[in-house]
């Protein structure tokens, strides 16, 4: 017993010291970071936060990051509730070459993409919104939400649908009101994986925007770039973008073991 | 058994046009670049399959293949063994539980960048944490920028770093949803561990273990993010895994032929290897 929680404890310790590193720096100043090592920031400073938020590039960045994340999330499960509810319970003309194709868009490298992409949304004046990210990551999170859902729809007795069609519900309010309710979990956890895919998304999001829409991770890339070596507000920036994801990730974690397994255990 | 109603169309309609729109029109344009060369000034000739003889036959193109394949094979070798030994080692029930979970799934939810940039900051040779203790604490020279090795150990290291997590927590999922009495059961019968993992446990991680292959095995080959902004496909063109070279030469060398008839030879691999592992790992299910 004692030798697996020195595994666990061991492995979690991996997890954390990358981490623990960034959030250390982010409150470290730049003569710090630069003039060698210390293990803790010697001087506290809250400089690097400051300067995220009050400067409008910064943090238009988590804004914009925030608002396409959202619409996609919102767009993807939407789409994919029918869908999986489809495949799960009708047999129809090339259903399962239709799964399968979908399935084929998550394997499809984005740095194949990346160009079209911008020719596609250029031309039918997108370019640069948040709506063109929300609907390019459509495009591997909506196979994703539609295999989790029909995972988890799959799990629900068909006697459900027909004992409340007897009972004289009409389809969408049987959806509605008695099977959305039933497979919330899978829906959560749908949501979930829509959120963390888009959310750390980087090379489309970054190729479909320029000034209006563009992503606090693009906004790190740049400033790395042009300003130089400014370490600690990297450091900042970065820390930033851990908080959304362990908020949403505490919203899900009773749901967590069996979400990850699509609901197929 | 299912129904076969038509309807069933009407209800993919909406799915079926979104990712058509983003899948289809991307991989015609794709399709047409690889046919065609042009000089500039938007005027495009008919190349025919040139491109695509071009690509298999570079050397360049070979070498990328090649690390691509390795540092997958090597990511799911180590990630799949690791995964499988910590999901073991979780305690099944109890305080600890949803902690765990929440740390693990930490790593997969730094946007991909970030996660390079941490990996940078944490291994620069004199002021990272794992640089220092490398160079001055344990006496090892350590710089990735250049030496090619260490850049490998650190790419692979980040990986699993990021996501060992992933099947971690499938395999888990797998593990608690196996009842008590089959543990009881085998502990009457004077099972051994090994005889308990191997008739109990795995076969109730199969199914969420093929998930995990096929997912680990499609994101490490499409892998472009991280290693970027680690090594930039450095030093020297040592950790230049095949989309960095794809996009070396799509958008560095606005080579779009060429690129192009990558982009489809890369995607057919892809597709044909994921193929051949889901074919591979459920060959013996009934359905």
């Amino acid at each position: 017993m004692k030798k697996r929680s020195i595994v666990v404890i061991a492995y979690i310790a991996f997890l954390l010291l990358p981490i623990y590193w960034l959030v250390a720096m982010s409150f470290k100043t730049t003569q710090e970071i630069l003039g060698g090592f210390s293990l803790f920031p010697q001087v506290w400073t809250l400089e690097s936060y400051r300067t995220i938020f009050t400067d409008p590039t910064w943090y238009w960045g988590y804004v914009n990051s925030i608002l396409y994340v959202t619409i996609n999330t919102v767009i993807s499960v939407a789409v994919a509730l029918p869908a999986a509810y489809a495949f799960s319970r009708y047999r129809f003309l090339g259903d399962k070459h239709l799964f399968f194709w979908l399935l084929t868009n998550r394997m499809a490298p984005a740095a194949v993409f990346a160009l079209p992409f911008f020719q596609l949304y250029s031309a039918i004046g997108l370019f640069d919104t948040h709506i063109a990210v929300a609907l390019a990551h459509c495009l591997f999170n909506i196979p994703l939400a539609v295999w989790i859902l029909e995972g988890f729809m799959g799990g629900v007795p068909k006697e459900l649908d027909e004992t409340a069609f007897v009972d004289g519900y009409s389809f969408p309010r049987f959806f509605t009101q008695v099977f959305l309710p039933t497979i919330k979990a899978g829906v959560g956890v749908a949501a979930f994986f829509c959120f963390m895919f888009s959310w750390v998304e980087l090379l489309l999001a970054k190729t479909l925007t320029a000034v209006y829409a563009k992503p606090i991770a693009a906004t790190m890339t740049r400033t790395a770039s042009s300003a130089g070596y400014e370490l600690g507000l990297l450091a900042a920036a970065g820390t930033l973008t851990i908080i959304p994801g362990a908020i949403v990730i505490w919203f899900v974690r009773n749901y967590i073991a069996k979400g990850f397994a699509l609901g197929r255990v | 058994m299912r129904k076969v109603n038509q309807k069933g169309w009407l209800f993919v309609l909406p799915v079926l046009l979104l990712v058509a729109f983003n899948a289809l029109v991307p991989m015609m344009t794709v399709v047409n670049y690889s046919v065609q060369e042009t000089f500039g000034n938007n005027q495009f000739f008919w190349h025919g399959l040139g491109w695509f003889e071009q690509i298999l036959r570079s050397e360049r193109f070979h070498a990328a293949l090649g690390r691509q394949f390795l540092f997958t094979a090597m990511i799911l070798a180590i990630e799949v063994l690791l995964g499988v030994i910590i999901a073991l080692s979780m305690p099944r029930k109890g305080f600890w539980v949803p902690f765990c979970l929440v740390t693990m799934a930490l790593p997969m939810l730094i946007p991909w960048n970030v996660v390079g940039a941490m990996w940078n900051i944490f291994t620069l040779p004199d002021i990272g944490l794992l640089g220092y203790v490398m160079n001055h604490t344990l006496g090892i020279p350590y710089n990735m920028t250049q030496d090619p090795l260490a850049a490998w150990i650190t790419v692979i290291v980040m990986d699993v770093w990021h996501w060992t997590s992933l099947v971690v927590l499938l395999c888990y999922a797998g593990l608690v949803s196996i009842p008590d009495a089959y543990y009881q059961a085998a502990k009457i019968d004077g099972a051994s561990n090994w005889s308990v993992f191997r008739f109990i446990q795995l076969p109730k991680m199969k199914q969420v273990l093929t998930i995990a292959v096929l997912l680990r095995f499609m994101d490490s080959f499409n892998i472009y993010t991280e290693p970027f902004v680690l090594t930039g496909g450095g030093p020297g063109n040592s950790t230049t895994l095949l989309s960095i070279d794809l996009v070396k030469i799509a958008l560095g060398q606005f080579d779009l032929g060429p690129a192009a008839a990558m982009s489809l030879i890369y995607f057919a691999i892809t597709l044909f290897v994921s193929w051949l592992f889901y074919t591979l790992m459920t060959r013996h299910d009934v359905k």
